[in-house]
C-alpha cells in the first residue's frame, strides 16, 4: 500500500512497490495526460511534478512517492490556463501533441524556479524533452513568452 | 450517436467526447445555443458534411490526425465554399467504412486530394441552400448570395438554421453533379489562406487529448508481446512461463496463430495490468525455430544492393522519355560518377505501437491510431478469419505517424490475442520492441552518372537506386509499371525522376530482396525522396564543381521548363520554372555568394517534393560551420522557400515546414542505425539520438504566394535539408560526404 497526494487529492494504491508511477497515474488513477514514451527516462513525455520538481514518472517507482505531493498536467492549473499552457496555445506549439504534457510540465517547473531564464538556459533545460514532430522552435519561443508573463505576474 | 453501454470509456474529468454519426468528434468548441428545439432532420447533400437544425456544420474527415491539423485544413476548404461561419464548424473523424473509399493518410496527399472534393461538396450545399432560401424569402434565386451562414437577397435574409428548420431540404448530389460545379474565385475566399486557430490545440496542452494508447473498455486485459528473433519466418516451439506465475496479475502467455502471416512467431503475455505483463514477459522463456535472416547485417544488405545495381537485368526503368543513355555516354567528352548510401533509419514516433481489440455484437472493433485503414483491414479479416465487413477500425489520435502507422501490422497481434482468450486485449509494446518491430526506412545504395559534351553541356544522366520496397511487400496493387511493364515501388524511387533537362535520362529502381526478407520496409516521412534527393542533389553539386560552375547557376541552367518539364494544369502549372524560382529566392534570402568566415559554408538543394503529379517546389540553403580539427558540423541556419500553390492554413503550413525541415536535419546528422543479427541495433534513446532542442538552428521559412492548386507540405522539406548540409560542408571545408548520417569521423576522414 502506498499513499500520496495526486493533484491535491489523497490516493492509496495496492500496486507492487516497483511499479513505475507512470502506470499508476495512467491506469489506476485514470489520468492519461501523462504519456509513456521511452520507459527509460530519456524522452520526458512522462514528466510530472513531485514536490514541485519535474520528475520522470516512468523511472520513479511507487515506493519512492510515499507521502509525496504529485501534480500531473491535469492538475497544473484548474482551467488549463497556466502561463506556460497559455503560451503553448497562443503560439500553436503542439502538432501530434503526445510529448507536450511533458514539455509543459518541464517548462512550468523550470520557470517557477527561474522566471529570469536566459536563452541558453532554455535550450539546456528543455534539451531532455524529445519532440518527434520537431516543434522545437515554437517550444523555445513559448518558454520565452511564458517566462515574460511569469516575470510580470 | 453511439450510446450503447459497451461503448469505450472515453470520459475523463466529466468531459465526454461527443460522438457524431459514425465517428468521434474531436472538436471541443462550446456547443451552440439550442434556444428552441427543432425536429427538422439535418441537411446532408453529400456524405462529406451535414448541417443540423442549429446551423452546425459537421465535416466528415477520413484522414488520420497525427499533428498536421489536417481536419482544420480540410474543414476550412469545405466551409469556405459553403459560406458557413467558422465558429459553427465541427470535425468528425470517422471510423472505417467502405463508403469513404480509400482511407489513407500519407504521401502529403490529404489537402491536394481532398481540395476539389470538399470544394465541390461545400459549393453544392451553398447552391441548394440558396435555392431553398430564395423560395422561403419568395425571391428569385439569382438575386441571392450566401455569406456567413445566411442567404441574402437585397434587404431580406434567412439563416441556414432557419432554412433547415423549415424542413424539406433533401437535395442530394451525385459525383457527376458535383463535378460540374464551379468554385468561387480565389479573391472571394474568406477562410482559405487566412489565419486560424487549429481546433485541436487546447486539449493538447491540458492532457485532455485522447490517443490510441489511452483507449479503454470495461473488462479488458493487458498484453505485452514477446517478439521472435526475426521479423519473418520464425515459429514458437516452446514456452515456459513458471517464473512468470510468481508475478502478481500475470494471466497467461499465448503463442499467436496468424493465418495472415502478419505477425509470425509472436507470443502475447497477458496480465491484469500492463506493467505486470511487461514484467512477466521478461520472466517467460520461449524457444523458436528461427527465420532465415538471423545473421543479416547492414553490410550484407548494402553489399547485396550494390551487387543488384551492377546487374543491368535487375529492376525497373521508369518511363521518363529518352531512357537510352548509352549513346550520350559513348560520345561524352567527360563524365562523372558517384555512389551514395543511406543508413537504416527509425520512425521512433513518440507513442509506442499499441492497439485495443474486442468483439462486440458479432463485429470486431480495433481501437488504434492508424494511417491506412484500407490496408490493414484485409490483414485483420484474414487473421481473425472473418469477412472484412465484420471488422471496424475505430479512430484515434496518433502520437506521431511519420508513416509508421501506414503499416497497421501491430493491430493484428492485439486482435489475435483477443480472439485467443475471448476478452478485450489492450496491447502496448515496450519502446524497445516498438523499435525492433519498426517498419524502418530501408538502407539504400545509389549510383549516379552524368555525361557532358565538349562545351560542358549535360547530355545524359543515370540514377540507379537499390533498397527495400515497402509497397512491394505490403501494397503491391499500388505499384505502377515502368518500361517493359516491369512494376516498381513509386515510393522507393520518386525524386530521381526530376525536372532538370539532362538529355537522355535513365532512372532505375531496384528492389533489395534481402532487405524485403529481413524486415518489413517502411514508408518513413518523405519515403524515397528522402534518400533519392540526398544522392541527386549532392551529385548536382559535384557535377557543378567539376564544370567549375556555381551550383545555383548550374541548376538554373537545367531548370528550363521545356518539353516534359513544362508542367501542366491543374497541378504542375509552370513546371520547372517554379522550381527555378524557389532556388533563386532561397539563394537570395540566404545571401548566396557573400563572403563567409573560415570554416563556414552555404549549400543549396532543391526538389519538387513527393511526386511529379503534385509537385511542391522547395529549395533550402544550409549554413554550416565545420570544425576542421574534430570534423564536428554545426548547422547555423536553414533558409527554406516553398511554392505549394494555394496555402489553406498558413500557420499549419509553416508548422509542417518547420517539422519537415528539422526531420531532414535530424536524419542527416543525428539519426541512423544498422542491422545486426537480423534486427536493428539501436532499440531506444541513448543508442538512437534524434535532434533535440539545443541543436536546432535558426529557421527562415517562406512561401511563394500563389493561387495554383494546393499540394502537400508534410514531407517535401525533409528531402532537401540533408543534401543542402552536405553541399555546405563541401563549400566550407572541401570535404565531400556521400553517406548519411554524416558523422564527425566521416567529415574528418573526408578532410584527410
Amino acid at each position: 500500500m502506498t499513499s500520496f497526494k495526486l493533484n491535491g487529492k489523497s490516493m492509496t494504491v495496492e500496486a507492487d512497490a516497483d511499479t513505475p508511477l507512470l502506470w499508476v497515474i495512467r491506469d489506476d488513477a485514470g489520468l492519461t495526460g501523462t504519456k509513456f514514451g521511452c520507459g527509460i527516462g530519456m524522452c520526458g513525455a512522462c514528466i510530472v511534478h513531485i514536490a514541485g520538481k519535474a520528475t520522470r514518472s516512468c523511472v520513479t517507482p511507487l515506493s519512492a512517492v510515499e507521502g509525496a505531493e504529485i501534480v500531473t498536467i491535469e492538475g497544473l492549473d484548474p482551467k488549463g490556463q497556466h502561463p506556460v499552457q497559455k503560451a503553448w496555445q497562443d503560439l500553436q506549439v503542439p502538432q501530434c501533441g503526445y510529448c507536450q504534457s511533458g514539455q509543459i510540465m518541464q517548462a512550468a517547473a523550470v520557470l517557477k524556479d527561474n522566471p529570469n531564464i536566459s536563452d541558453a538556459d532554455i535550450d539546456a533545460q528543455m534539451n531532455g524533452n524529445l519532440c518527434r514532430c520537431m516543434t522545437y522552435t515554437r517550444i523555445r519561443a513559448a518558454v520565452r513568452q511564458a517566462a515574460n508573463a511569469m516575470k510580470g505576474a | 450517436m453511439d450510446t450503447s453501454v459497451n461503448a469505450p470509456i472515453l470520459t475523463r474529468r466529466g468531459f465526454l467526447i461527443a460522438a457524431a454519426g459514425t465517428g468521434v468528434a474531436f472538436s471541443f468548441l462550446t456547443a451552440c445555443t439550442t434556444e428552441t428545439a427543432s425536429t427538422a432532420p439535418p441537411f446532408e447533400p453529400t456524405q462529406w458534411f451535414a448541417i443540423d437544425n442549429n446551423g452546425i456544420v459537421t465535416v466528415n474527415v477520413i484522414r488520420a490526425v497525427m499533428g498536421q491539423h489536417v481536419g482544420t485544413s480540410l474543414a476550412r476548404i469545405l466551409a469556405d465554399e459553403l459560406e458557413a461561419p467558422w465558429e459553427n464548424v465541427r470535425i468528425a473523424h470517422v471510423d472505417s467504412d467502405p463508403k469513404w473509399g480509400l482511407m489513407v493518410t500519407g504521401g502529403s496527399w490529404s489537402v491536394w486530394q481532398t481540395y476539389p472534393l470538399y470544394s465541390q461538396a461545400g459549393a453544392a450545399g451553398r447552391i441548394a441552400l440558396i435555392e431553398a432560401g430564395a423560395a422561403a424569402l419568395g425571391v428569385d434565386p439569382a438575386s441571392c448570395t450566401a455569406a456567413n451562414g445566411e442567404v441574402i437577397s437585397g434587404d431580406k435574409k434567412i439563416s441556414y438554421k432557419d432554412i433547415i428548420r423549415k424542413g424539406g431540404l433533401t437535395k442530394t448530389y451525385t459525383p457527376d453533379d458535383l463535378a460540374k460545379i464551379t468554385f468561387k474565385p480565389a479573391a472571394d475566399r474568406k477562410l482559405i489562406g487566412k489565419p486560424v486557430t487549429s481546433l485541436d490545440i487546447v486539449e493538447k496542452t491540458t492532457g485532455a487529448a485522447i490517443y490510441g494508447i489511452d483507449a479503454k473498455v470495461e473488462g479488458m486485459v493487458y498484453g505485452c508481446p514477446i517478439l521472435p528473433p526475426t521479423r519473418n519466418g520464425s515459429q514458437v516451439t516452446y514456452i515456459m512461463d513458471a517464473p512468470a506465475k510468481e508475478i502478481k496479475g500475470y494471466i497467461q502467455t499465448i503463442a499467436l496463430k496468424d493465418p495472415s502471416n502478419t505477425v509470425p512467431g509472436w507470443a502475447m503475455v497477458i496480465a491484469d495490468s500492463w506493467y505486470a505483463a511487461k514484467k512477466a514477459a521478461a520472466a517467460v522463456t520461449i524457444e523458436y525455430s528461427p527465420g532465415p535472416t538471423t545473421n543479416v547485417s547492414e553490410k550484407d544488405l548494402q553489399d547485396h544492393a550494390a551487387k543488384l545495381i551492377l546487374d543491368a537485368s535487375k529492376g525497373s526503368v521508369l518511363a521518363t522519355g529518352a531512357t537510352d543513355t548509352a549513346p550520350a555516354f559513348k560520345a561524352a567528352k567527360s563524365t562523372i560518377e558517384a555512389t551514395y548510401t543511406t543508413a537504416t533509419a527509425l520512425h521512433f514516433q513518440m507513442e509506442p505501437l499499441n492497439a485495443l481489440a474486442l468483439q462486440k455484437d458479432g463485429k470486431w472493433e480495433i481501437h488504434t491510431g492508424n494511417q491506412w485503414q484500407s490496408l490493414v483491414l484485409p490483414w485483420l479479416a484474414k487473421a481473425l478469419e472473418v469477412p472484412e465487413t465484420n471488422v471496424v477500425m475505430k479512430t484515434y489520435r496518433l502520437g506521431g505517424g511519420f508513416g509508421r502507422r501506414l503499416n497497421g501490422d501491430y493491430a493484428v497481434g492485439a486482435a489475435l490475442a483477443a480472439k485467443a482468450i475471448g476478452k478485450p486485449v489492450k496491447m502496448v509494446m515496450t519502446r524497445e520492441d516498438d523499435v525492433k518491430f519498426d517498419s524502418v526506412r530501408s538502407p539504400s545504395v545509389q549510383k549516379l552518372k552524368m555525361a557532358f559534351d565538349k562545351d560542358g553541356a549535360v547530355t545524359g544522366m543515370e540514377q540507379h537506386v537499390a533498397c527495400g520496397w515497402p509497397t512491394e511487400v505490403m501494397a503491391p496493387f499500388f505499384m505502377p509499371k515502368g518500361e517493359k511493364d516491369v512494376p516498381f515501388d513509386p515510393f522507393a524511387i520518386s525524386g530521381a525522376n526530376h525536372w532538370y533537362a539532362v538529355g537522355a535520362h535513365k532512372v532505375r529502381a531496384i528492389s533489395n530482396d534481402l532487405a524485403n526478407e529481413t524486415f518489413r520496409p517502411g514508408w518513413l516521412r518523405s519515403v524515397g525522396p528522402g534518400f533519392t534527393n540526398w544522392a541527386l542533389e549532392s551529385f548536382m553539386d559535384e557535377a557543378a564543381h567539376k564544370l567549375k560552375l556555381d551550383p545555383v547557376a548550374f541548376r538554373l541552367k537545367l531548370l528550363t521548363a521545356e518539353g516534359a518539364n513544362a508542367g501542366s494544369a491543374p497541378n504542375s502549372v509552370g513546371g520547372a520554372k517554379r522550381q527555378a524560382n524557389v532556388v533563386q529566392l532561397a539563394a537570395q534570402k540566404a545571401g548566396w555568394g557573400a563572403p563567409l568566415p573560415e570554416g563556414t559554408g552555404l549549400g543549396l538543394a532543391t526538389s519538387f517534393g513527393q511526386e511529379r503529379d503534385m509537385p511542391t517546389w522547395v529549395a533550402c540553403v544550409a549554413r554550416v560551420n565545420v570544425n576542421k580539427g574534430t570534423g564536428a558540423v554545426k548547422v547555423e541556419k536553414l533558409t527554406l522557400v516553398a511554392d505549394a500553390g494555394t496555402i489553406v492554413d498558413p500557420d499549419g503550413a509553416r508548422a509542417q515546414m518547420e517539422g519537415a525541415s528539422l526531420w531532414g536535419l535530424s536524419l542527416a546528422l543525428h539519426e541512423g542505425t544498422e542491422f545486426e543479427n537480423g534486427n536493428v541495433k539501436a532499440r531506444n534513446l541513448g543508442a538512437y539520438t534524434p535532434l533535440r532542442l539545443a541543436d536546432v538552428p535558426e529557421l527562415d521559412i517562406s512561401f511563394v504566394e500563389s493561387t495554383e492548386a494546393p499540394v502537400g507540405l508534410g514531407e517535401p522539406a525533409t528531402t532537401i535539408v540533408g543534401p543542402a548540409i552536405g553541399n555546405a560542408i563541401y563549400n566550407a571545408v572541401g570535404a565531400r560526404l556521400r553517406h548519411i548520417p554524416i558523422t564527425s569521423a566521416a567529415v574528418k576522414a573526408a578532410l584527410a
